[in-house]
C-alpha cells in the first residue's frame, strides 16, 4: 500500500511545519476580512462612510476587498443558479422547453442597460440600507456570469456518456449518488472552465455596477469601480493608475490562488481514457497538498461532501427500468397550450406597454443606431482578427512561447477593459479626435484576448504529422495560410471570435459614452442610445434598446456564428 | 435430448419476450421476436449472434436495465420491475469512472448499497487482489491498460457478490493475448469456485470465445433477433482449442450462423416486403476485393474453410459474416454450411484490370441492390439529374431503423461512387450525375 492512502491521523502526530503556520495565518486574516466586509453591508445608507469614498489610496486594498467580496457573492449565487436550473433543464424535458431557448436569449441580452431598475428594486427590498445597493451590485455581477456556467452544466448533464449512466443504474445508485458520483464530476472541467471565464466578465461589470445613480441620487459603494468614477469626475490621472494597480494586484492573486489550482484540480475530472501529458502542478496546489493542515481540512471537506453525495436520498427506493414507451401526447399537448397562453399574454404586454411610451419612429432610430453599432462590432472584428491571427499562429507554433503567451493573454482577457478606458479618453480629449471613431476600440479591448488564446491553443494542436507534410511539399506563402493553418485553426478561431463579439456588444454601453471631469464623450450607436436613456431613467427606451441590441446580437450568432461553427465541427475538425 | 429434469433453482426466466421501437407511420422496428430464456445456478451461458441480432438488448432486459414491451421476466420466480440487486454487469467498453481510483470504481456498488465504510474495503480489497489487481488500488482508470481496466470493471461486478453476473462482450475491446488471459484467468476462478457468483450470461459474437468459455450457447438469428438455435457444449474445463470435436462445433456453429434463413410460415403471411427492406452493412470494395483475391489464390484456390479464414486474417464473425454475405449477394461467392466458395463471376473479377472490375461490380449493383436502381432512375429522369440524399433516408427509415438507414445509404453511397453509377456532394447530401460518363 502507497502511504498516501493513510489517514491523517495515523500517521502519527508531528510539530506542524512551517507552511502550516502561514496557512492557519491566511485563513484566520480571511475570516476576519469577511467579517469586516459583512459588517459594511448592514449599516444604513447615509450613515458616514457608508457610501462615500476617496481617492486615498491607501484605501485601496479595503476597496479592492469589497469588490472581491461582491464577485465571490455573485459567483454563489450563480454556482446555486447553475446547479438549479441547468440540471431541471437537462432532467426534464419539458421543462428545457421553455428553460433553453430562455437562457440562449438571457446570454444575449445587455444586462447592464437595466442597472437602475434592479438598483430601484432592490432598494426597495431593504429601503435606507446598504444591503439594497450592494443586492444590486451582485445581481449586475450575477446577471453577467450565470447564464454560460448554466449553459455548461447543462450541455455537461446532456452528454454523460451512457456507459457510465448505465453502470451507475445497474450498481444501483439512486438518482442523487449518481448525480453527484457521476454527472457532477463530469460537469467539474467545463464549470471550472466557464466560472473562470465568467469571472473575468464579471470584473467587467462589477466596476460598472458600483457607482449607480438613479434619479437625481448617485450613490458610490465603497469599491474600485466607485474610486474610478470618482477619478474621473475629479480628472485624477494618478488616482485611476492607482485603482489599475490594485485591480493587477486582486487579479493576480485571484488566478493564482484560486483559478490555478481550481483548474490543475478539475483535470482529474476530464473524460479521457488515455493518459496525457501532465503540467506540474501550480505551486499553490502544492503549497494546498503539502501542507498538513490544508490537507486536513481539504480531507474533511472531501469527506463531508462524499457522505453527503453517497446518501440515497430518493423518492423512490429502488431504479426503476426504463421503458420504450413513448411520452405523453395529452400531457405534451396541455403544456404546449400552456406556454402558448403565456407568451400570448407577454407579446400582449408588451405592446400595451410599448404603445403607451414609443412611436414606430423610435423603433426605426434604435435600429438605425444599432447599424452604426454593428458597423463598429464588424470592422473591430476584422482588425483584430488580421492582427491577432497571425501572431497567435506564430506563437502557437512554438510551443515554448505559446507556454508563456497562453496564461498572459488569458490574464489580460480577465482585466475588466473599462479601467482601461480613462487613459483612452484621456487621449481623445487632448487631441480633440472625433469620439465616432476613436471611442470604438474600446468596446474590443477586452475581449480581443479571446481571439488571441484560442488562437494560440489551435495552432499550438495543430498535428505534427500535418506540419511535416506541408514542409515536405514546400507548401509556403499565402498556400500555406490558405490550406494549411487557417483550415487547421478555425474551429478554434470561431470559438474565441464568438466570445469577442458578444462581449464586444455589452461592452458598446459601456465604451461608447465616456467622460472626463465636466467633458462628455458620445458617439453615435445603440451602446449611447441605452446609456443616454438609462441616466434619463427612460424605461421604454432602455428596453426598447437592450431589445433591439439583444435581436442585433442574437441575429448575429444565428446568421454567422452558429453556420461557422458548425461548417467548422463538420469539415475542419479530423475524425 | 435428455429428459432428465433439471432440478438446480432456476434464476433468470424470460418468456415470450418481444423488444419493438414504436415508428410513426410504419410497423413497430421489431428487434427482439419472442424470445425465451432459462438460466440456472451453476452454468455459463452465451448469446452469440451477430450486431443487431438483439442479443445486447436481451442482456439489458434480463438486468432490468430495460422493460421489454410484451413478455415477461423473473428473477428467482419474481416479476422484475428495475436492476435486480442480484446482478451486477461488465460492460463492454469498462465503464469505469475516470475520476475515481481503482479502489473507489470497485467500492461505489457497495457505497450505492449503504455498505459501512469498514466492510466495503475490506471486500474492495479481497475482490481486487482475486482478479489480480493489487498493487493498483490507486491508480486511475487512464494509467492502466485495456487488460486491466476490464480487470477493474470484473472486480467493480464480482465485489458485490452477484448470484448473475452479466457481460457484455466483456473482451472485444481487448488485445487478442490480452482477451485470451483474461478468459482462462475468468474461467480457472469458475471453475475453482472461487467466483462469488452462481452463475453467467455473456453475449459475445466471437465463437470461439463461446464454445470456450460456455456450457450453453444460444445462437441468435438478425431481423428481428431470434433464438435461432441453441447447443450444449459438452467439454470439460480447461477446454483446448484445437482438440477436433472443439473444431467441429465452431464448424457447426458457423454453419448455423451462415444458413440462408428459411421463410418461416408466418413471414409468408406478412405483407409483400418493400425492395427498399434490405440492410446494407458497411462493406467497404477494397475489402471485398481483398477477400475475393485471397480466395482466388493458394492454399484456398476458391474454397475456404471460414473458421480458417477468420484465424488466419484475425477477424471475428462480426467482420467475416457480413463481408462473406455482401459477396454472395453480389453473387460473387456462396455462403454453404460454414464454407465460403468463389463464383466464376467472383473469379472473372480478381482477374479483371480496375475499369473491368468497375463495370462488373456496376452490373451487379444495378442487377442486386435496388436502391442503387433506384437512385440512378430518379437522377436519370430529373431535368438536372439532382437528387437530395434526405428522401432515400425517410424511405429506407419507413423499413429499418435511423442507424440502419444512415449505415445503408453510407454503404450505397461508396458503391455507387466506385461503380461510378452516381456523384455524391456530402455537403449538400445530394446525388448527381456530374463526371458521370
Amino acid at each position: 500500500m502507497s502511504a498516501t492512502k493513510i489517514p491523517f491521523m495515523a500517521a502519527g502526530w508531528r510539530m506542524p511545519n512551517i507552511w502550516d503556520v502561514a496557512a492557519f495565518v491566511c485563513v484566520i486574516g480571511a475570516l476576519v476580512a469577511v467579517g469586516h466586509v459583512a459588517q459594511g453591508t448592514m449599516v444604513p445608507i447615509d450613515a458616514p462612510g457608508a457610501t462615500e469614498i476617496t481617492l486615498d489610496p491607501w484605501n485601496l486594498p479595503e476597496y479592492a476587498l469589497r469588490t472581491t467580496m461582491r464577485m465571490f457573492a455573485a459567483l454563489a449565487a450563480s454556482l446555486l443558479f447553475t446547479f438549479t436550473y441547468g440540471t431541471a433543464a437537462a432532467k426534464s424535458r419539458r421543462a428545457a422547453l421553455v428553460l433553453v431557448p430562455v437562457l440562449d436569449v438571457l446570454q444575449s441580452v445587455p444586462i447592464l442597460g437595466f442597472l437602475t431598475f434592479t438598483v430601484v428594486f432592490f432598494m426597495n427590498l431593504f429601503p435606507g440600507q446598504v444591503l439594497g445597493l450592494e443586492l444590486a451590485s451582485i445581481f449586475a455581477i450575477f446577471t453577467s456570469q450565470a447564464w454560460n456556467m448554466a449553459f455548461s452544466m447543462y450541455q455537461s448533464l446532456k452528454t454523460v456518456p451512457a456507459d457510465l449512466a448505465e453502470a451507475s443504474v445497474s450498481f444501483h445508485l439512486s438518482g442523487w449518488q449518481k448525480f453527484w458520483k457521476l454527472e457532477v464530476p463530469f460537469a467539474t472541467p467545463g464549470l471550472v472552465w466557464n466560472t473562470m471565464m465568467s469571472m473575468s466578465g464579471g470584473w467587467f461589470f462589477v466596476v460598472a455596477s458600483e457607482a449607480v445613480s438613479v434619479g437625481d441620487n448617485t450613490w458610490k459603494l465603497p469599491g474600485i469601480g466607485s474610486y474610478v468614477a470618482l477619478a474621473l469626475e475629479q480628472k485624477d490621472i494618478l488616482a485611476v493608475a492607482w485603482a489599475i494597480l490594485a485591480m493587477l494586484v486582486v487579479i493576480l492573486a485571484y488566478d493564482q490562488l484560486l483559478f490555478r489550482p481550481l483548474v490543475a484540480w478539475s483535470a482529474k475530472f476530464r473524460f479521457e481514457t488515455t493518459a496525457g501529458s501532465t503540467a506540474s502542478d501550480p505551486w499553490m496546489l502544492r503549497v494546498m497538498r503539502r501542507t498538513r493542515l490544508m490537507k486536513f481540512i481539504g480531507e474533511m471537506v472531501g469527506n463531508a461532501a462524499a457522505y453527503v453525495g453517497g446518501l440515497r436520498l430518493s423518492f423512490r427506493s429502488r431504479p426503476v427500468a426504463e421503458t420504450s414507451k413513448q411520452p405523453s401526447r395529452t400531457v405534451d399537448f396541455l403544456w404546449s397550450a400552456f406556454l402558448l397562453v403565456v407568451v400570448a399574454l407577454a407579446v400582449w404586454r408588451v405592446v400595451i406597454f410599448a404603445s403607451q411610451a414609443l412611436v414606430w419612429s423610435d423603433i426605426g432610430e434604435a435600429v438605425g443606431l444599432g447599424l452604426i453599432t454593428l458597423v463598429r462590432v464588424v470592422v473591430l472584428m476584422i482588425l483584430a482578427t488580421l492582427f491577432w491571427v497571425p501572431i497567435g499562429v506564430w506563437l502557437g507554433l512554438r510551443p515554448e512561447w505559446a507556454r508563456r503567451a497562453q496564461p498572459i493573454a488569458q490574464f489580460l482577457a480577465a482585466f475588466p477593459a473599462n479601467l482601461l478606458f480613462p487613459p483612452f479618453v484621456l487621449f481623445i480629449v487632448y487631441f480633440h479626435l472625433s469620439p465616432d471613431i476613436w471611442l470604438t476600440p474600446l468596446m474590443i479591448l477586452g475581449t480581443q484576448w479571446y481571439i488571441l488564446f484560442n488562437v494560440v491553443a489551435g495552432a499550438a494542436a495543430f498535428p505534427g504529422d500535418l506540419k511535416e507534410a506541408s514542409a515536405n511539399f514546400r507548401i509556403s506563402g499565402w498556400l500555406w495560410w490558405r490550406k494549411v493553418i487557417i483550415p487547421g485553426i478555425f474551429p478554434y478561431y470561431v470559438t474565441g471570435a464568438i466570445t469577442a463579439s458578444g462581449g464586444s456588444w455589452n461592452a458598446a454601453i459601456v465604451a461608447e459614452v465616456a467622460s472626463w471631469g465636466d467633458t462628455k464623450l458620445q458617439a453615435h450607436g445603440l451602446g449611447a442610445y441605452i446609456a443616454d436613456a438609462t441616466d434619463k431613467g427612460d424605461m421604454a427606451r432602455v428596453v426598447l434598446g437592450v431589445v433591439v441590441m439583444s435581436v442585433f446580437v442574437v441575429l448575429f450568432n444565428r446568421l454567422l456564428w452558429r453556420p461557422m461553427y458548425a461548417y467548422a465541427q463538420r469539415r475542419l475538425t479530423l475524425a | 435430448m435428455d429428459a432428465v429434469v433439471d432440478v438446480r433453482p432456476c434464476l433468470i426466466e424470460v418468456t415470450g419476450c418481444r423488444q419493438a421501437y414504436h415508428k410513426e407511420a410504419n410497423a413497430d422496428l421489431v428487434v427482439l421476436d419472442d424470445v425465451n430464456l432459462t438460466l440456472r445456478e451453476g452454468e455459463i451461458v452465451a448469446l452469440l449472434g451477430r450486431s443487431g441480432s438483439g442479443k445486447s438488448t436481451l442482456l439489458r432486459i434480463v438486468s432490468g436495465l430495460l422493460k421489454p414491451t410484451s413478455g415477461s421476466v423473473k428473477w428467482r420466480g419474481t416479476q422484475i420491475t428495475g436492476p435486480t440487486d442480484g446482478v451486477a454487469m461488465v460492460f463492454q467498453s469498462f465503464a469505469l469512472f475516470p475520476w475515481l481510483t481503482v479502489q473507489e470504481n470497485v467500492e461505489i456498488g457497495l457505497e450505492a448499497r449503504r455498505v459501512p465504510r469498514a466492510e466495503r474495503e475490506a471486500r474492495a480489497e479481497t475482490a481486487i487482489d482475486m482478479i489480480g489487481l493489487g498493487g493498483f488500488e490507486n491508480a486511475y482508470p487512464k494509467e492502466l491498460s485495456g487488460g486491466m481496466r476490464q480487470r477493474v470493471g470484473l472486480a467493480r461486478a464480482l465485489v458485490v457478490h452477484p448470484d448473475l453476473l452479466l457481460m457484455d462482450e466483456p473482451f472485444s475491446a481487448l488485445d487478442v493475448l490480452t482477451a485470451e488471459t483474461l478468459r482462462t484467468d475468468l474461467i480457472d476462478l469458475w471453475m475453482d469456485g472461487k467466483l462469488p457468483v452462481k452463475s453467467v450470461l455473456m453475449v459475445t459474437h466471437n465463437i470461439e470465445e463461446a464454445v470456450l468459455m460456455c456450457d450453453r450457447i444460444l445462437v441468435f438469428s438478425s431481423n428481428p433477433g431470434r433464438v435461432a438455435n441453441e447447443l450444449k457444449v459438452p467439454f470439460p474445463h480447461p477446454r483446448n482449442r484445437l482438440d477436433p470435436d472443439f473444431r467441429q462445433l465452431v464448424d457447426d456453429i458457423y454453419g448455423i450462423m451462415t444458413r440462408r434463413p428459411t421463410a418461416s410460415p408466418k413471414a409468408a403471411l406478412a405483407a409483400p416486403v418493400s425492395p427498399l427492406a434490405m440492410p446494407l452493412q458497411r462493406v467497404g470494395t477494397n475489402i471485398m476485393s481483398g477477400l475475393m483475391e485471397t480466395l482466388a489464390a493458394e492454399p484456398y484456390a476458391g474454397r475456404a474453410d471460414l473458421p480458417a479464414l477468420a484465424a488466419s486474417l484475425q477477424y471475428e464473425v462480426d467482420d467475416l459474416l457480413p463481408l462473406g454475405e455482401t459477396l454472395q449477394l453480389f453473387r460473387f461467392a456462396v455462403l454453404e454450411e460454414g464454407d465460403i466458395l468463389l463464383t466464376d463471376l467472383g473469379r472473372k473479377f480478381v482477374e479483371g484490370d480496375t475499369d473491368e472490375r468497375k463495370q462488373i461490380f456496376a452490373e451487379g449493383l444495378r442487377a442486386h441492390v435496388p436502391l442503387v436502381n433506384m437512385i440512378r432512375q430518379v437522377l436519370d429522369e430529373r431535368w438536372n439529374h439532382r437528387a437530395s440524399a434526405v428522401r432515400f433516408r425517410d424511405e429506407l427509415e419507413d423499413h429499418m431503423s435511423a442507424d440502419y438507414a444512415a449505415d445503408t445509404l453510407r454503404t450505397v453511397i461508396g458503391w455507387g461512387r466506385y461503380a461510378e453509377l452516381f456523384a455524391y456532394d456530402e455537403e449538400a447530401e445530394q446525388f448527381s450525375l456530374e463526371d458521370i460518363e
